[in-house]
């Protein structure tokens, strides 16, 4: 007789680790193919994973195989036209199957696809990271949650104690409990009072009776007033609030000065740090201010298209951010983000404002601050007044970009793990 | 049953149909009761087999399975990772079902169940997995010298909980590195004429403490480093170590790898034992596959005869089964290769019907056959063949005709193929011979043995290809030096030899320091 089992609720992610093995495995691979498919995203388009693909070779599990050449038999089924003898031409591409040149697989000389999952595609861009200074919410996925009422409940904690609620209750059981006892005494003065009348008061009935109405008066008068059944608190649950909420102001200096090539680093950059946020952040405002000479607020189509003509004032998309952060985003339930991008270029008697405004405006409201260069030959103007910044605060960071590779090594660095 | 009622016919002259189930629900109670009455079916044609374990399970469950290659219990590696994404992928896409069944060769014998399929499809399991292929391991030769069915979950669970602990010990890194190499050379670990020893799990770790204890004080004549005597000066010479080619390379780089330490021999050991115990398998695909899907064939059929299954249940099985069967010919554009199954199925067809209604012609090819008891006669040819020596035996001209199998010939010095022989008179033993070949592994895969060890020198390993047809090696052969030389820890030579004798270098390495 066959034993018969049922496996299905006995864990299915028996090939997890295998799965995490291969992952590791190829660890570079996959960070590349990543990197290179965030240059095909918008800054805030994150809500899938990503198909990877390593080229098959690179994955191969090689063995002895024989090479192309010598004499081979091959059987074929579904003879047509041949006859013994019959001298054919070779077919396109080999031989028509029989060899034993092919992968062990089955696998073509095609791309090995697989997908990453959303959690794990941003793991790779910011495993050696870690938020920032993450003084207002302990982010590490501990979810801030919220008191809410929920009915009733018989047990609890004494300051829970539902004190109205617990008396309703105690009428209830009182007047339940002692309802048989009630009727059967309220039966007893009837037949007694009828004893009386009849002038039998003193019969030994009567006492007996006497007797039984001082036993369900007794019994009544037990009953306690309150019981620990009838307690009741007021019952509360955690709701979790979505209060891990982040805004993060992307800068970016449209002057003439930047070029395609220069915003296109910088696009890279926001991406990056929006995904970083991402991770730690459910919900995520961006709001992106150009400037030049004037700032503006504007959506993300115009953000890095157009370009304008002039000079640079640098501290108008300071002043245009901080209004928005007064207006819109109070910094007690924001967090707020905020990263520049520019080529350095500004008017030299506007850095020193700069320097003002972040440090007494700007730097006390947000969490972080990042400044990248873009493209500078030599830092400018505006990088030596914000190396001032930075000696003075922790909450802002500052990196030259030259080229596209850049970008990730500079972003780690911006947010590297502050040791402990 | 209705025998209660007062309208109960009387007993027809025909047999009365009383199907087990109508519907295509499964059940647990349905599947016990499609179990009975496929074991006492099979025990009606005599098939031995192990117990049976059927187990249930999901079909996220059936690609772990999968991915495992069929070890219920396995040490961790990425390349199982790697046939995991790869199952997941053309799964989720739709582009493959997920195989019905997967048996493994262990007492008792497990068959898995997916909770997807149809009442029909798990009967139709039952029958191929938990009858047909336990049978097999129970029976054929190969399983019964090469495998040992009670010890071999002990051992994966000893191999699995020693890979880790040597993960914990050495790190992740050496022991994935040592396994790549391992897994590459698989298909050189087995023997192939020695008998192995049993395996067990208690066993296995009171031999595997002593081995790691005294293995390395022998660490052989590799590292013999006293000044030889003068008159050994010519002796050694001639002494050539090893005295013999060796065809386990892994084996002789268990014993012999002058810089492996214990647990790493331990690990190379147990890769090979691993590829040992699936050895009767890669030999026996045709055979296995179709003594299965001959079995559940006839044993469903039987049933239907007796009235327990309904027609609805058989046009779904014989739907199933025909696509498990079908030979597409050789131009279509999704030939893959014989198809193990249809050729399986259609041989063991073809002996129970030279058994039972032989022609002259099966007279004249098979005399001790024709006519004899089908049952016995399959049971023989399960029992006493692999797929080379079975097709040899037994491929008949009418499967030959059947199948339009032909033989060509591809050979480089030749501008054309030519078609050696057709099913016809004059080609039905070319045609079979070849296809026999096609079967031995030992032409499928090089044949590489340890030729030499340089136990005066430089200690390189030397390798030696023996070329058959001038077939060289492929293209994978420097990055499998690397392999092999990571094991050895010195330098590595392979060489081809041709059919004249002659010696060709083909590749040199040197372990990275």
């Amino acid at each position: 007789m066959s034993q018969l089992v049922d496996r299905r609720l006995s864990g299915k992610n028996r090939s997890a680790v295998n799965r995490q093995r291969f992952l590791r495995r190829f660890k570079t691979q996959i960070r590349k193919a990543a990197a290179e498919a965030v240059s095909g995203r918008k800054v805030a388009d994150l809500e899938r994973g990503e198909k990877i693909s390593i080229p098959s070779k690179d994955l191969s599990e090689p063995i002895f195989h024989h090479g192309a050449g010598g004499r081979r038999n091959i059987v074929l089924p579904g003879n047509r036209e041949f006859v013994s003898g019959d001298r054919v031409d070779r077919p396109e591409g080999g031989a028509g199957g029989g060899g034993s040149g092919g992968s062990p697989d089955g696998e073509g000389m095609d791309d090995f696809v697989f997908e990453l999952s959303k959690e794990e595609f941003m793991e790779y861009f910011f495993q050696d990271l870690a938020l920032p200074d993450l003084v207002k919410k302990q982010l590490a996925a501990v979810p801030e949650v919220k008191k809410a009422r929920a009915g009733f409940v018989s047990q609890g904690n004494p300051s829970n104690l539902h004190v109205v609620r617990s008396m309703k209750q105690a009428i209830g059981r009182r007047l339940a409990m002692a309802a048989a006892p009630r009727d059967a005494l309220r039966e007893a003065e009837e037949a007694l009072a009828d004893l009386e009348a009849r002038g039998l008061g003193a019969s030994a009935e009567a006492d007996a009776l006497r007797e039984d109405i001082a036993a369900l008066r007794a019994r009544i008068a037990a009953v306690p007033f309150l019981d620990t059944w009838d307690l009741r608190y007021a019952h509360r649950v955690d709701q979790p609030t979505p209060s891990s909420q982040a805004v993060m102001f992307c800068l970016l200096d449209v002057s003439g000065s930047m070029d395609e090539d220069r915003k296109n680093i910088a696009k890279r950059f926001f991406m990056l740090l929006y995904l970083f946020l991402t991770k730690n952040y459910e919900r995520i405002d961006v709001v992106f201010i150009r400037h030049h000479t004037v700032a503006r607020e504007v959506e993300e189509e115009e953000f890095f298209s157009s370009r304008e003509s002039g000079g640079t004032v640098v501290s108008s998309a300071l002043e245009l951010m901080h209004e928005i952060i007064l207006a819109r985003y109070p910094s007690a339930n924001w967090n707020i983000y905020a990263a520049q991008a520019s080529d350095g270029d500004n008017w030299d008697d506007d850095s020193p404002r700069c320097r003002e405004l972040l440090m007494q405006k700007i730097l006390p409201l947000v969490q972080h601050f990042a400044y990248v260069e873009i493209e500078a030959e030599e830092p400018q103007s505006l990088w030596h007044h914000y190396a001032q910044v930075k000696a003075m605060s922790p909450r802002f960071a500052m990196q030259r970009i030259l080229t596209l590779e850049d970008i990730y090594p500079v972003f780690r660095e911006l947010f590297q793990k502050k040791a402990a | 049953m209705e025998t209660g009622t007062a309208t109960a016919l009387p007993a027809a002259p025909t047999r009365v149909r009383q199907p087990i189930s109508e519907g295509s629900e499964w059940t647990f109670e349905l599947i016990e009761a499609y179990d009975r009455e496929i074991a006492r079916v099979a025990a009606h044609y005599g098939l031995d087999t192990y117990p049976n374990q059927i187990e249930i399970i999901s079909s996220e469950q059936m690609i772990d399975a999968y991915s495992s290659v069929g070890m219920p219990v396995g040490y961790h590696h990425w390349s199982y990772g790697k046939h995991f994404l790869s199952t997941q992928k053309s799964y989720q896409r739709g582009q493959m079902g997920l195989a019905y069944e997967i048996v493994i060769n262990s007492s008792p014998c497990l068959a898995y169940l997916m909770e997807e399929n149809t009442m029909t499809m798990q009967a139709l399991v039952i029958a191929h997995a938990a009858y047909g292929h336990n049978s097999f391991f129970k029976g054929n030769y190969l399983f019964r010298t090469w495998t040992d069915a009670e010890g071999i979950l002990d051992y994966l669970v000893f191999a699995r909980n020693f890979i880790a602990e040597c993960e914990q010990r050495h790190g992740e890194d050496a022991v994935e590195e040592l396994l790549d190499s391992c897994h590459a050379l698989m298909s050189l670990g087995v023997d192939r004429y020695k008998r192995p020893a049993r395996l067990s799990m208690a066993k296995e770790q009171v031999r595997q403490a002593e081995r790691e204890a005294y293995l390395q004080s022998q660490v052989n004549d590799l590292w013999r480093t006293l000044p030889a005597r003068q008159e050994d000066a010519q002796a050694r010479q001639a002494a050539r170590f090893p005295a013999e080619p060796q065809e386990n390379l892994l084996y002789f780089i268990e014993k012999h790898a002058p810089r492996l330490e214990p647990w790493q021999r331990e690990i190379v050991r147990i890769v090979r034992k691993i590829a040992q115990y699936f050895y009767p398998q890669r030999q026996t695909q045709v055979m296995n596959e179709g003594w299965a899907t001959f079995w559940h064939y006839t044993l469903l059929n039987h049933l239907y005869e007796e009235g327990r299954l309904t027609d609805g249940f058989m046009m779904e099985f014989l739907q199933s089964h025909t696509n498990v069967v079908y030979q597409p010919p050789y131009h279509a554009r999704f030939y893959n290769g014989l198809n193990p199954y249809a050729l399986g199925f259609a041989m063991f067809t073809d002996l129970r019907r030279i058994c039972e209604a032989p022609t002259e012609e099966d007279h004249r090819w098979f005399p001790e056959l024709a006519g004899s008891d089908w049952v016995k006669s399959l049971d023989f040819a399960m029992r006493n063949f692999k797929d080379e020596s079975f097709i040899a035996q037994y491929l008949s001209p009418k499967l030959i005709r059947d199948f339009k199998l032909f033989a060509m010939v591809d050979d480089d010095r030749d501008d054309k193929l030519e078609v050696a022989a057709i099913h016809d008179d004059a080609g039905y033993r070319a045609v079979r011979r070849q296809l026999a070949e096609h079967y031995n592994l030992g032409n499928r895969e090089p044949n590489i043995q340890v030729y030499a060890v340089d136990i005066f020198g430089d200690r390189s390993l030397t390798l030696r290809h023996t070329m058959h047809d001038r077939r060289p090696l492929g293209d994978s052969t420097p990055e499998m030096l690397r392999h092999v030389a990571r094991l050895w820890g010195y330098p590595v030579r392979i060489e081809s030899v041709d059919e004249d004798g002659i010696v060709l270098p083909v590749g040199e390495c040197t372990p990275a320091a």
